[in-house]
C-alpha cells in the first residue's frame, strides 16, 4: 500500500517536473518577453540598451540555462512576481484558488446531489420513458457548451428578470456574507448545469451493471423489496468505479471552471490563468498552469486511492481487472 | 439495445429470428441495429441536412442577396424579417448568412481535428498495443502524462503561442486561415488519448488470438499484421471513439474562438460569433441565442449517433454496459 503511493506520487512528481519545463518553453513562445514589455515604456531606448536589459533579465541565455534558474529561484520559494498585479505571485494565486474551491465545492456537491439519485431512478427501470427522459437530460448536459449556457442563464436571470447580478464577486463597499452568496448563484448552477450530466451517465451505467451480478439476484429472491435491494445491496459497490470517475474527472472540472470564471468574471484560478496568459504576465501564468496540473495529479491519484481502498477485490499492485 | 439478434447468438435464438437475420450481410445488421436508436436516426439526418447547409452556404446566401461579411453600419442589430430572415448583428452583418459560413468552418474543425487525432491515436495505440514491453510502458507514460494536463489552460496558452517565434514566416503566421488550421492541430494534439488507449487495450488481446499467429508463422511482417490483420478489427471502437470526439472537439473550438484564440475574424465559426454576443447582451439579447443554439444541436447530435453506433457496431458492449 504505500510502496504504491509512493510509486504513484514519484511518477506525478516527475510528469510535474516534466511539464514545468514544457510549460516553461512554451510561455517563451509566447508573444513578447518582459524585455519587450519595458521598451515599449521607454521610446528612447537605443538598441543597446535593450541588448543590456535582454542580458540584465538573462534572455539572452539559452532556455535550458534559463529554466535552470527559474528553478533555482523556485526550489527557494520565490515565485516572482505577477506583472499585472504587482505583487508576489502567490500572494495572488492563493485567494483565487479559494475562490475557484469555493465555487467547486458548491458545483460539486450540487451536481452530485442531482446526478447520482438520477442516475440510479433511471438504471432502476432501464429503457422506460423515465429512463429515456434521464438520457435525454444527460446528454443535453454533456452537449452544451458551458460558455454558451452561462450567458443563456444570464440573460434569462439579470437581463430579462433582472433577480441576479450578471458576473463579477461582491457588489462594491458591501461587506456582507449573503451579499458574496448572491454573487455564486449564477456561476455554480451553470458549472452544476455543465457536469451532472456525465454523473448522471456514469451513475446508470454503474447501477445497470452491478443490478446485473448474481448477488443480487439473490437478494431478490430472498424476498427483499426492490428498494432494499438498490438502496442496500447494489448502490455500495454500484458508487465504486463512480468514486473513481469523479476523482478522474476533478481536474477537467478545475480547468473546465476557467470558461465559466470567464463568462462571470468571478476571480478564480481559471480567470486568473487566461488574464495573465492575455496580459503576458509570465511568472503568474506559469505558477497557475503548474498548479492546475498539480490539482489534476492529485486527484488522479486519489482516484487510484480510492478505487483499492474501496473495493477490497483489488489490490495495489498496479494495473486493475 | 434490446433484442440480441447478432451473428453470434442467432443460432441458438428462436427460429423466427433467425430467419429475420438470415441472408443479411454484417453491414445489414449494423445498419438495422442502428436505425432501431431513433434518436440517433433523428440525430443523423439533422446533421446531414447541417452539413448541406454549410457546403452549400455561399450558393444559398448568394440567393438570398445576403453576404457573412457585408458591413451595413444603417441596419445594425436589425431584428428578424425582410432581407435579414435572422436580423443583423452590431455591424450590420446578415446574421443567417454569418452562421450558414460559421457552419463550415465549425463543422470542418470537428471533423478534420477528430480525424487527425483518430489517426495519430490509433497509430500510437497499435504500436503500443502490438509490441507490448518496453514500447508500450513508454508510450501510456506519455499518454497518462497528457491526459493529466488542465486541458483548457494549456490549450489558452498553445492558441496564444507567437508561431514567429517558432520560425513561420510573419506573413504566414498571420494570415487568416492559419488560425483554422492551428486550431485543428491543437486540438488534435490534446485528443488522441481516448483513441490510443481504446485501440492499445484492444489490440493487446487481439496479439494473443489465432489469426495474428497464423499471420506470424507465415512470416508476415509487424507492419503487414498490424495493417492487415489487427486494424480492420479495430474499426468498430474507433469509429465510435471518433464520432463522439467531433462533438468534444467543435465544444472546444467554439470555446476557443469565444475567448478570441481560436477562429480568428472576419472568418465567422460558431465560437467567435458568441465573443461580441455577450457586451451586447443587454442590447440584444437574440444574438447569443443562435449560434449557441447550433453548437449544442450539432454536439448532441455527434453524441446520439455516437451512441447509436456503439448500439450498433458492438451490440455485446451494449449488453454487458447496458
Amino acid at each position: 500500500m504505500l510502496a504504491f503511493i509512493i510509486q504513484r506520487v514519484a511518477q506525478a512528481a516527475l510528469v510535474l517536473a516534466v511539464m514545468s519545463f514544457v510549460i516553461f518553453g512554451l510561455i517563451g513562445l509566447m508573444p513578447g518577453d518582459p524585455v519587450d514589455l519595458l521598451i515599449s515604456a521607454d521610446p528612447q531606448m537605443t538598441q543597446e540598451d535593450i541588448a543590456k536589459l535582454r542580458e540584465i533579465y538573462g534572455l539572452d541565455k539559452p532556455i535550458v540555462l534559463r529554466y535552470a534558474s527559474w528553478l533555482a529561484e523556485v526550489l527557494q520559494g520565490d515565485f516572482g512576481f505577477s506583472r499585472l498585479f504587482a505583487r508576489p505571485v502567490f500572494d495572488v494565486l492563493l485567494p483565487a484558488l479559494g475562490n475557484t474551491l469555493t465555487l467547486l465545492g458548491i458545483s460539486l456537491s450540487m451536481a452530485l446531489l442531482i446526478g447520482l439519485p438520477l442516475g440510479i431512478w433511471a438504471a432502476v427501470r432501464p429503457y422506460s420513458t423515465r429512463d429515456y427522459a434521464v438520457n435525454l437530460f444527460a446528454f443535453a448536459g454533456i452537449s452544451v457548451p458551458s460558455f454558451w449556457l452561462g450567458l443563456i442563464l444570464i440573460i434569462i436571470f439579470a437581463v430579462v428578470l433582472g433577480w441576479l447580478p450578471a458576473g463579477g464577486f461582491g457588489t462594491p463597499g458591501v461587506k456582507v456574507w449573503g451579499d458574496t452568496l448572491i454573487y455564486l448563484v449564477l456561476p455554480a448552477a451553470s458549472l452544476t448545469l455543465a457536469n451532472v450530466g456525465g454523473y448522471t451517465r456514469y451513475m446508470r451505467a454503474s447501477m445497470l451493471e452491478t443490478l446485473r451480478q448474481d448477488y443480487i439476484r439473490t437478494a431478490r429472491a430472498k424476498g427483499l423489496s426492490n428498494r432494499q435491494v438498490v438502496l442496500g445491496h447494489a448502490l455500495r459497490n454500484a458508487l465504486i468505479p463512480v468514486t473513481t470517475i469523479i476523482a478522474l474527472d476533478f481536474g477537467s472540472l478545475f480547468s473546465g471552471a476557467l470558461i465559466t470564471e470567464t463568462i462571470f468574471a468571478y476571480p478564480g484560478m481559471g480567470k486568473l490563468t487566461y488574464d495573465a496568459v492575455m496580459g503576458n504576465d509570465f511568472n503568474l501564468a506559469l505558477v497557475a498552469l503548474l498548479l492546475g496540473t498539480l490539482v489534476t495529479l492529485t486527484g488522479n491519484i486519489l482516484a487510484d486511492l480510492a478505487y483499492a481502498w474501496l473495493d477490497p477485490r483489488i489490490g495495489f499492485g498496479g494495473h486493475k481487472q | 439495445m434490446t433484442l440480441p439478434q447478432n451473428n453470434d447468438n442467432a443460432s441458438n435464438s428462436a427460429p423466427a429470428t433467425r430467419n429475420g437475420n438470415q441472408g443479411r450481410t454484417p453491414l445489414q445488421l449494423v445498419a438495422r441495429r442502428f436505425l432501431r436508436h431513433r434518436l440517433a436516426v433523428v440525430s443523423l439526418i439533422l446533421l446531414v441536412v447541417l452539413a448541406v447547409l454549410a457546403l452549400f452556404a455561399p450558393l444559398i446566401t448568394d440567393v438570398l442577396g445576403v453576404s457573412p461579411t457585408r458591413v451595413n453600419l444603417l441596419t445594425r442589430l436589425a431584428p428578424p424579417g425582410g432581407a435579414h430572415l435572422l436580423g443583423t448583428d452590431e455591424a450590420g452583418r446578415d446574421m443567417l448568412a454569418r452562421l450558414l459560413h460559421g457552419g463550415r468552418v465549425s463543422l470542418f474543425v470537428g471533423m478534420a481535428a477528430a480525424l487527425t487525432a483518430a489517426i495519430f491515436g490509433t497509430t500510437v495505440g497499435l504500436i503500443s498495443g502490438y509490441f507490448g514491453g518496453r514500447i508500450d510502458a513508454l508510450f501510456m507514460r506519455c499518454t497518462d502524462g497528457v491526459i493529466a494536463l488542465p486541458l483548457l489552460p494549456l490549450l489558452i496558452v498553445l492558441a496564444a503561442l507567437d508561431l514567429g517565434k517558432l520560425g513561420v514566416p510573419q506573413d504566414v503566421a498571420q494570415s487568416g486561415s492559419i488560425s483554422l488550421y492551428r486550431i485543428v492541430i491543437i486540438v488534435a494534439m490534446v485528443g488522441w488519448t481516448t483513441v490510443a488507449r481504446l485501440v492499445r487495450a484492444t489490440a493487446l488481446s487481439l496479439r494473443e488470438r489465432q489469426f495474428v499467429l497464423a499471420a506470424q508463422a507465415q512470416g508476415a511482417t509487424s507492419q503487414r499484421i498490424m495493417l492487415v490483420h489487427i486494424l480492420p478489427n479495430l474499426a468498430s471502437p474507433i469509429i465510435v471513439a471518433t464520432t463522439l470526439s467531433v462533438g468534444h472537439v467543435i465544444l472546444l473550438e467554439s470555446v476557443l474562438s469565444f475567448l478570441g484564440l481560436g477562429i480568428q475574424p472576419p472568418l465567422p465559426s460558431w465560437g467567435n460569433l458568441l465573443t461580441n454576443a455577450q457586451e451586447l447582451i443587454w442590447d440584444a439579447p437574440a444574438l447569443a441565442v443562435y449560434p449557441g443554439l447550433l453548437i449544442f444541436v450539432t454536439v448532441i447530435a455527434f453524441n446520439f449517433v455516437g451512441d447509436g453506433l456503439q448500439d450498433a457496431l458492438d451490440p455485446r458492449a451494449t449488453e454487458r454496459q447496458g
